[in-house]
């Protein structure tokens, strides 16, 4: 299939950026839209013409690492995949296709479509994480968790950080990723005696960096896991709670 | 130099416990005082690095990927294994080390082995306590899974994803100690040499992805955890990236490099369906338990699969192995599955494929339990491939996926060179000649949480008051070699791009150094690798200049060193004259066309030293001992 595509490009950070219009022609409809691209990167260095640079790596959908708007949608127009997983064969020959990197004030240019993603790991630091050093756990079957609560304690763990939810989010806010991490973390019984220290931890910093959530609801849409907002209620639910609790010690009361 | 394995006197399962008593120790007030790099966050480097900085050394990693998470251990399906035996059924530590041994065909090092066996039920423990989601029973207790080459259910697996949950611990853990100033993480950065003073391993040199900055660390001890070599084959099922630079600057630095022949071409990924293919997509070994595996009976049989009537196909893997049938081992899969394509009995476009048929599991169980274990690998499947595997028989083919081979170390963990240490698949310590399924995630941890952390502490012991600088001599040096190694990449300015040359050397590799390999096909090889490499340097086109981004440029010094390593496997390959697990030799052979090993001649672990570049590496022999297992030919029948 033949397909025309406008791309993003930008040199660096501080550089002006603009479309450029390439055609993609005799694409597999076998192929990915990563392959696509590398296809026409190759025809960019036969031309002399430096490549389009994107991030990826795995191409299993699973590393978290490619991610672009096409035609505005993070992902693509196929829902629950990674840019990687997403086909040709679900476009039509002659198609134009808009690739622009991530839209997100938090996440600044580093070159094309590649983004600065590091507040992401700046809110895990904060307190995504269960405080337990290596050599003293406890034998593994002593803690009974049933079955349901694993899976959605999974459900919320399968996030692969990839940005779409703060990309397609209308305020630029990262509430679907920190929600699914407090949310693994804190329907475990492991994750019982920092679960409301960790999730004021991780809201600060995620509001330093990221807008606010007003429920739109576009991050679910996009997100390559399908991770359920519901995270998002459970996370406020929790960061009230924390708030409550901290009043309550603060005036002496247990 | 004569090969040290260090392996400690007394008893198999007291070697760990006399070795950790007997090692110096670094008093806890002191450890600060000493700085370690890790090179990688896989699971063995984020696991190592983690635990270091709890210890108290200050830690510096490093990682080419924007974050620590992204590492490929994050794509690891099926499970993890650990001799807990929950399930009743007869396993222990000493049955784990056993099946591994037997798995690896008896070409990997005792001690090694029972040491990760003894240290894979902590890993579970420590996992479940970072609040790593394993799948459950209804009870709320730990659920476990069959794997190839086993006769247990020792695999613990957090749906299709256990690699990604299990790094997501590590990370969580890394990240901790980020935050709390122990750890410094430097992303974007990839290494690209190994800084020796006196012979030691004391630093790196970098290269700063975004700026092109390149920079000199200095630290005490150095830990290479940098994953494996596959993506020299081009089409893999590693992530795009993955390298061997770190391990190769290491081994030309004076790190021996041992059995780099010994490959591990998964059996069941999905067929390649075209020249734009960029790389190749694993479907978890799990999947062998409930799906059974045949081609049809004659040669040429065009047929969909569901007009194939049953006494028209061939379960070739029941047939063969009875005892194991569908879960043999990966090598033994990989190639039943060649030679049945051999035959012209392939599926598929090109006749590359075989089926893996879920029509009987899901009458046995109901489409929704086979949903529930393998969904997600499903879906995959599909994405892929357009074919809905509920309704028609996945097809499959073997692909290069793991390498065996990496640096030698000894079983401290510590290469030939002083201080340099390296953990998981980056070295070659634990599989022998073929890696069992679901073990290579028991070994990154196991590596990195646990066996590292101690060991490293007998060495920096020694080195109190002997720090280094980064602006000494030796640093300038190389990160001169470097400079100057980066210049001849962009300044070639030919005509072909990277990838194109790449994928001529993958595809030498695949042909003569894949799943069979004869004494002539390796000779040209060699050969062809040399003419192709002479090519590379005068005729790669990279473009743009070092200091941006510059994504062709990276893949450019990689490929480079994957056109050495190549070289390197295939004279390894050469060398060995016998069959052992993913090591296939076409002269050597049963008459019913299995592995023949040659334990007269060929009972050790070959280490091969860097001589310089117009110069044959010198083969370097630690013998194998087996004290415990008694060596005996595999039998999966």
């Amino acid at each position: 299939m033949d397909l025309t595509l406008q791309v993003w490009r930008q040199a660096s950070r501080t550089a002006d950026g603009k479309f450029v219009t390439y055609e993609a022609k005799g694409i597999s409809p076998d192929a990915s839209f990563l392959e696509m691209l590398d296809v026409v990167n190759e025809e960019l260095t036969e031309r002399n013409e430096q490549p389009i640079h994107f991030e990826h790596d795995c191409r299993e959908g699973i590393c978290g690492s490619c991610g672009m708007m096409i035609n505005g949608v993070a992902h693509g127009p196929i829902g629950g995949t990674a840019t990687c997983q997403l086909h040709m064969r679900h476009f039509k020959d002659g198609d134009n296709i808009r690739v622009e990197p991530w839209r997100a004030r938090a996440f600044p240019i580093i070159k094309d479509l590649i983004v600065d993603r590091s507040p992401l790991d700046q809110i895990i630091q904060a307190g995504g994480y269960i405080s337990v050093n290596t050599g003293s756990a406890i034998e593994a079957n002593t803690l009974l968790i049933p079955k349901a609560v694993q899976e959605r304690s999974m459900d919320a763990a399968e996030c692969i950080q990839c940005g779409a939810c703060v990309a397609q989010c209308p305020n630029g806010a990262a509430q679907l990723f920190t929600s699914a991490k407090v949310s693994h973390l804190g329907l475990l019984p492991q994750g019982q005696p920092e679960r409301y220290d960790r999730v004021v931890r991780m809201v600060e910093v995620m509001e330093e960096h990221f807008g606010s959530c007003t429920m739109f609801g576009e991050c679910e849409a996009v997100c390559p896991k399908e991770i359920s907002i519901d995270f998002i209620a459970r996370m406020n639910r929790d960061y009230l709670a924390a708030k409550f609790r901290t009043r309550k010690s603060e005036a002496g009361a247990t | 130099m004569t090969l040290d394995s260090k392996s400690p006197p007394g008893p198999i399962d007291k070697k760990w416990e006399y070795a950790k008593a007997h090692y110096k120790l670094v008093n806890p007030a002191n450890k600060r005082k000493y700085d370690v790099i890790v090179v990688g966050a896989g699971l063995a480097g984020a696991a190592a690095a983690a635990s270091m900085a709890e210890l108290g050394y200050n830690v510096q990693c490093f990682v080419y990927h924007d974050s620590p998470r992204r590492a490929h251990s994050i794509a690891a399906q099926g499970g993890i294994n650990a001799a807990k035996n929950y399930q009743n059924d007869g396993d222990s530590i000493y049955r784990l080390f056993y099946d591994t041994v037997k798995g690896g065909d008896y070409r990997s090092r005792e001690s090694n082995v029972y040491r990760l066996a003894q240290l894979s039920v902590n890993i579970i423990d420590q996992a479940v306590a970072q609040g790593v989601p394993f799948a459950r029973e209804y009870g709320g207790l730990l659920e476990n899974r069959s794997f190839g080459g086993v006769q247990v259910s020792r695999t613990f697996y957090a749906r299709g994803q256990t690699g990604q949950q299990l790094l997501l611990g590590a990370f969580q853990a890394l990240e901790r100690q980020i935050g709390l100033g122990r750890v410094k993480m430097y992303p974007r950065h990839e290494m690209l040499d190994v800084v020796l003073v006196d012979g030691q391993a004391k630093g790196i040199v970098t290269r700063n992805l975004v700026t092109g900055t390149i920079t000199s660390y200095a630290a005490d001890a150095v830990v290479l955890a940098t994953g494996g070599y596959a993506n020299v084959f081009y089409l893999s099922t590693n992530a795009k990236a993955s390298n061997a630079t770190a391990i190769w600057r290491a081994y030309r630095r004076g790190a021996y490099f041992a059995n780099p022949c010994y490959t591990q071409i998964h059996p069941t990924c999905i067929p390649q369906s075209g020249d734009f293919q960029s790389k190749l997509t694993l479907m978890s070994e799990s999947l062998r338990n409930d799906g059974r595996i045949w081609v049809p009976k004659v040669a040429g049989d065009a047929r969909r699969p569901d007009q194939i009537p049953e006494s028209e196909r061939d379960y070739y893997l029941e047939r063969k192995y009875p005892s194991f049938g569908n879960l043999a081992p990966r090598d033994i899969a990989s190639r039943g599955a060649k030679e049945v394509c051999d035959e012209g009995r392939g599926v598929g476009p090109g006749g590359r494929g075989v089926y893996l048929d879920f029509a009987d599991a899901i009458k046995r169980l109901g489409r929704s339990v086979i949903e529930e274990r393998y969904g997600n690998l499903f879906d995959m499947y599909a994405d892929i491939t357009a074919e809905n595997p509920y309704e028609t028989p996945m097809r499959i083919y073997p692909a290069p996926h793991y390498t065996m081979g990496g640096l030698w170390v000894d079983y401290n963990l510590m290469s030939t060179i002083p201080g340099l240490y390296v953990g998981g698949e980056a070295n070659f310590s634990d599989h022998g000649a073929n890696r069992l399924g679901a073990s290579a995630l028991m070994q990154g941890l196991a590596d990195g949480y646990f066996v590292l952390p101690v060991t490293i502490g007998d060495y920096l012991a020694g080195q109190l008051g002997k720090k280094v600088s980064a602006d000494g001599a030796e640093f300038k040096q190389t990160q001169a070699e470097v400079e100057q190694r980066i210049g001849k990449l962009v300044g070639a300015k030919g005509k072909r791009s990277v990838d194109s040359f790449h994928k001529e050397l993958g595809n030498i590799m695949w042909e003569r150094c894949g799943m069979a390999r004869t004494a002539e096909g390796l000779k040209s090889a060699i050969a062809d690798i040399r003419v192709l490499r002479d090519q590379y340097w005068r005729d790669v086109r990279v473009l743009g200049t070092n200091e941006e981004p510059n994504q062709a440029l990276e893949r450019a010094g990689r490929v480079a060193d994957f056109f050495d390593l190549g070289e390197l496997m295939c004279i390894d390959a050469l060398a060995r004259e016998e069959s052992a697990g993913g090591h296939f030799r076409v002269e050597y052979q049963t008459a019913d066309g299995e592995a023949k090993r040659n334990d007269d001649d060929f009972l050790y672990a070959s280490a091969w030293q860097f001589k310089g570049d117009n110069a044959a590496p010198e083969l370097h022999k630690e013998a194998l001992v087996y004290e415990e297992v008694k060596l005996a030919t595999r039998s999966y029948k």
